[in-house]
């Protein structure tokens, strides 16, 4: 036991120190955080251990409390606000999520990767223990583990739109395949397909680069980024796009100017039944309207009455053909 | 990659080194559930109440230091060794009591060579014990706490809501994390009032 370094001489009493680290936690977890705030955090925590340990030991428990928030039906963006819970209510809560067992206590301490997955058609909203939330697209499979000092998801194939619960101090990184998208405090998509990732940008911002750390660039609000192989291909689109390219959130695709051979490709992601074209001239036609991703026959229905385009079913497949 | 990227990354903490990290989450994992049993030990050695807060402290500081440098073994063992050191060295400074107050550990039950509590008996209790400790914030805290915790308001989204400035949020955001850090922490994790 060494009785080295620590002396009596720490005049700010320890309750003065208790609730400056707590006034450093809420002022990161609750209001605008700039990178110059994070540095003074830093900065206060390396002054002395005592800062150390008291913040160590706020953040612990705050930490502890994320349990509570873990009890919150996920619910998608749309859905009307929740309303204030009594705390009966989150009476209710505690009770259902005992039954949910253990699992996840620690995290803390030992992060555990979890997978989560969609069959084809299918669609799940995801908590994570930080408050993040993840929506899972069709045929879609994504492994998570968060950390005390880090947060990353892999996504293995599909699509997913992320809202991240923003935390400087603990980066959210998503990888899929040879490249990392970095979340500086955003709304964003990702999307992975055979040889080609997709990351739309829904608000605020994410950094895209390759896993080895190469070529790091910002996307901000709107740009669209397609990366196959090495090359990165940036394109920046009308937020209204956007939304339409997320319709799969409520259960719909929304197509405007689009080629019939973009659309069947899409509705093809949600059915065991895929629609197939193979007259270029009729792949060439472009298509308006909101479909239900799940009613193949809304879909071939349109492109039957505004075309007049014939369609023959053949075992599995919807032959759209002139 | 180079340093100029870390820059256009914007807020993201220089990487601490992994043996602080380690020491770091050691302490969260193994040395913090020990406060409530080790608030007790200091109180039953040390006098003067108004002491306890600073003396936790201290004991609190020596063993991350020490963590640091390296992880020990017996986390529970290692905690109330430093604590004893700690007071029999303050008793000399003031020249008070004899040493042998302090030696005394079984009288309080702690089982050195003892795992700590059973986990999962731990995790059992614990939205039990979140739950209690939200319900005995003060009301305005407590809603501030709710709004923000459960569901996950900003700041200014709970000012709205409740109808109050920003800066009283902030003073019922803070206190109640203060506040829920003492129970979640200092308090024994079993509740006489709640047989389990």
């Amino acid at each position: 036991m060494s009785e080295t370094t620590h002396t009596e001489a720490d005049a700010v009493p320890a309750r003065q120190i208790k609730a400056d680290a707590a006034v450093w936690l809420e002022r990161r977890h609750f209001w605008n955080w700039s990178a110059e705030d994070q540095a003074a955090l830093d900065s206060w925590r390396a002054e002395s251990s005592a800062h150390e340990v008291a913040y160590l030991r706020m953040e612990a428990a705050w930490g502890r409390t994320e349990r509570l928030a873990a009890l919150k039906p996920s619910e998608t963006e749309n859905a009307p606000p929740s309303r204030v819970r009594t705390v009966s209510r989150i009476a209710v809560g505690v009770a259902v999520a005992l039954m949910w067992g253990v699992a996840g206590m620690y995290y803390i301490s030992r992060p555990v990767e979890k997978v989560y997955a969609t069959a084809l058609g299918g669609h799940r909203t995801v908590t994570l223990a930080d408050g993040t939330l993840i929506e899972l697209n069709t045929d879609t499979v994504l492994r998570a583990q968060i950390g005390a000092s880090d947060r990353l998801v892999s996504l293995e194939k599909g699509e997913a739109y992320f809202q991240i619960k923003h935390d400087p101090a603990r980066p959210f990184v998503v990888t899929a395949g040879n490249q990392r998208v970095t979340d500086v405090g955003t709304k964003f998509l990702v999307r992975r397909s055979a040889g080609r990732l997709e990351v739309a940008v829904m608000e605020g911002r994410v950094q895209l680069g390759a896993s080895d750390g190469r070529g790091p660039r910002m996307l901000t609000q709107g740009d669209v980024a397609v990366a196959s192989g090495n090359a990165v291909s940036i394109a920046r689109k009308q937020v209204q796009t956007l939304t339409n390219e997320l319709g799969w959130r409520h259960g719909v695709l929304v197509f405007d100017h689009t080629t019939l051979a973009d659309a069947t490709d899409e509705i093809n992601r949600y059915n065991r039944t895929k629609v197939v074209v193979t007259d270029p001239s009729v792949a060439r036609l472009t298509i308006d309207g909101t479909f239900p991703t799940s009613n193949i026959g809304a879909f071939t229905d349109a492109a039957q009455e505004i075309f007049r385009l014939r369609v023959d079913r053949r075992g599995d497949e919807m032959v759209i053909s002139r | 990659m180079p340093e100029t990227d870390r820059e256009s990354i914007g807020p993201q903490q220089a990487e601490a080194l992994p043996h602080i990290v380690e020491a770091r989450l050691w302490f969260v994992r193994e040395v913090l559930p020990l406060e409530a049993v080790l608030r007790q030990y200091l109180r039953h050695n040390w006098r003067d109440r108004s002491d306890i807060e600073d003396l936790l402290q201290d004991v609190y500081v020596r063993v991350y230091e020490s963590a640091r440098k390296q992880i020990p073994d017996a986390p529970k063992s290692f905690v109330f060794t430093t604590a004893r050191n700690m007071l029999i060295n303050r008793m000399r400074e003031r020249h008070v009591v004899p040493i042998e107050a302090v030696t005394d550990l079984d009288a309080l039950g702690i089982a050195m060579d003892a795992p700590g509590p059973d986990r999962s008996a731990l995790a059992r209790d614990e939205l039990r014990r979140l739950q209690d400790a939200i319900d005995r914030l003060p009301p305005r805290c407590r809603e501030a706490i709710v709004l923000g915790r459960i569901n996950g308001l900003s700041g200014r989204e709970i000012a709205t809501r409740m109808g109050v400035t920003e800066a009283t949020v902030s003073k019922h955001l803070t206190d109640g994390m203060c506040t829920l850090s003492d129970m979640l922490y200092g308090e024994p994790a079993a509740d006489p009032r709640r047989p389990a």
